[in-house]
């Protein structure tokens, strides 16, 4: 069984179903990327392995437990950590500030994990006192990213990181995410660009409708033709 | 000619200081504190709290309750008000009448997740409960508590120590008011930027959802905020009262010059409360001053004005910060300092 495993899942905003028995997992030191159309419920697969959507049928295990009955707060506590898509960061925050307050459950010293940010994100040590609000599209992903690390997570989550960066901060953020990956923290992520996730994923996730339509490792499904056709352009 | 005519600017300055930067400036640290407390209920519980007003009201009756029994049992301050000593009394009181309310009111339709006009609803109904109890406990009328030194510096002394016609009157009331307001608005501003719990409250303030995917603790930063509004009401309304007078109904009149002020200044923004306040009470104050002396000092003999030179009657002068509401909602809707609008 995998590390985090959102497992049959179904369930919905209280009208249909918008899941119908979707499973995705991923394990540690790996990246998972969940690509399919617009409307296939991969957003709402993320809230419902993050608790933002209660399940009708289904579970959602971390590591071996039983986790589809905590809050969201819970789960981060027990060492998820969520990048939403948009509003991720603290604008009127610097970042400084930002990855403190993505810190704020530890006791313990965090000038440590810090460091680790900022030689992950050099940019950010040099904006620091900056407030979050006033940086670009891709510095903000960079603090979103570093303040979720912040907690020192199991399981990183992103939805979307790459919505609205210019090519160029797409690659680099992929890069960083790989490095991410390095310190063996498993990494699940939705993805718009679906061929560039493809390519950094150990494992992909093809959802249509709510259900799973292919499963396999990111370069088994690049190279599969009906994968390609249907949903990546040819 | 130049001696007598430097003797009449010093003359002039020496009146609009007496009667205008004075008293604006301790009117305007009492409206900065109040807005204060507005702005910090609309960032963090994001509603417009009508009660606030009448939340000063109750905080300032405790204080006058428990100051009376003190001067009963022959406690005082020496030379400073003995309600200083019955401030944390009228804090304790009002942070806990503001935790009751928020428990059996806000609490509520925060779980539902109501829109923000639903808070501002319930917000009027609390004010005329907090109203209801203030009314029946001390009654309608106006209290004094003010004892110790009226004075800092006296007009007569000021004339006789500089030889100038104009006197300069500074109360106690008024310096502790400034002084007082500096302290709070420091130790404030330290506590939000300096503190684990401050940024928390402007994380909450800033991105609810992300505030709690961090696993900051909503009730914590909703019970520190209350507290909050419990020591700037209190204190806010304790100096006014010291100042002028209480009177209940004189507490909910100031709901609208504390809203302009937080308004101007930016609703939401902290520094904005307090630049509004100053702003807000120096319109007010200049506005409605009769300005004849001061030009009867600048002018040459024979262009003395004949009226009061007044551009506002002083009955008027809430029309000053309704005006100023009204065109800043109009023109820059954000404020000053580019607060937030729900």
């Amino acid at each position: 069984m995998s590390f985090l495993l959102g497992e049959n899942m179904s369930g919905g905003y209280g009208g249909a179903d918008i899941l119908k028995g979707c499973t995705v997992g991923v394990e540690k030191g790996e990246i998972a990327v969940i690509v399919g159309p617009n409307g296939a419920g991969k957003s709402t697969a993320m809230k419902a392995i993050l608790g933002m959507l209660s399940l009708r049928e289904g579970r959602v295990m971390l590591n071996g437990k039983n986790i589809t009955e905590m809050s969201p707060q819970a789960r981060v506590a027990e060492g998820i950590a969520f990048v939403p898509q948009t509003n991720n960061v603290f604008v009127s925050m610097t970042v400084e500030e930002n990855l403190e307050m993505g810190a704020y459950l530890r006791n313990d010293g965090i000038s440590e994990t810090m460091e680790q940010i900022y030689t992950l994100f050099p940019i950010l040590k040099e904006k620091r006192r900056q407030a979050a609000g006033e940086l670009s599209g891709g510095q903000r992903q960079q603090v979103a990213v570093g303040r979720a690390l912040m907690t020192q997570p199991s399981v990183l989550m992103l939805d979307e990181p790459t919505a609205g960066v210019s090519p160029i901060v797409m690659d680099e953020l992929f890069d960083r995410i790989l490095e991410v990956r390095q310190t063996g923290v498993a990494v699940l992520m939705v993805e718009q660009n679906a061929r560039q996730a493809l390519e950094i994923a150990d494992k992909g996730y093809v959802l249509v409708v709510g259900e799973n339509r292919y499963t396999d490792t990111g370069v088994n499904l690049l190279a599969n033709p009906d994968v390609r056709k249907s949903f990546l352009g040819g | 000619m130049i001696d007598w005519f430097a003797n009449d600017l010093i003359n002039a300055l020496v009146l609009m200081s007496n009667f205008v930067l004075i008293p604006a400036l301790s009117y305007g640290s009492q409206l900065a504190l109040g807005a204060l407390g507005i702005t910090l209920v609309y960032g963090v519980l994001r509603f417009s709290n009508f009660a606030h007003g009448d939340t000063m009201a109750f905080g300032t009756m405790v204080v006058i309750l428990v100051t009376w029994w003190f001067q009963s049992m022959g406690i005082s301050f020496g030379p400073l008000p003995t309600a200083l000593l019955a401030l944390p009394f009228g804090i304790v009181a009002t942070a806990i009448l503001c935790i009751i309310f928020d428990r059996s009111v806000y609490q509520y339709y925060r779980r539902k997740k109501s829109p923000p006009v639903v808070y501002v609803i319930a917000s009027v109904g609390v004010m005329f409960m907090i109203n209801g109890i203030v009314r029946f406990i001390i009654g309608p009328n106006d209290q004094r508590f003010a004892d110790g030194e009226r004075f800092i510096i006296k007009a007569k002394v000021f004339k006789e120590m500089t030889d100038l016609s104009e006197g300069l009157t500074i109360k106690v009331s008024q310096g502790l008011t400034i002084c007082i307001a500096i302290l709070l608005v420091v130790a404030l501003f330290w506590f939000l930027q300096r503190t684990r719990m401050g940024k928390a409250m402007r994380a909450f303030s800033d991105n609810e959802d992300l505030a709690l995917l961090s696993g900051i603790n909503p009730d914590r930063v909703v019970l520190v905020t209350w507290i909050l509004v419990g020591v700037l009401a209190t204190i806010a309304g304790t100096l006014y009262g010291l100042d002028k007078s209480f009177k209940p109904f004189t507490y909910l009149q100031l709901l609208l010059p504390m809203f302009a002020a937080a308004i101007v200044g930016g609703i939401g923004k902290p520094v904005g409360a307090i630049v509004g306040g100053f702003v807000i009470a120096f319109s007010e104050v200049m506005i409605t001053y009769a300005y004849k002396k001061f030009f009867k000092y600048l002018l040459p003999e024979n262009m003395e004005p004949d009226g009061l030179m007044q551009l506002l009657s002083t009955d008027y002068k809430f029309a000053v910060s309704f005006i100023i509401l009204v065109v800043v909602l109009v023109i820059r809707p954000t404020g000053i300092f580019k607060g937030k609008v729900v």
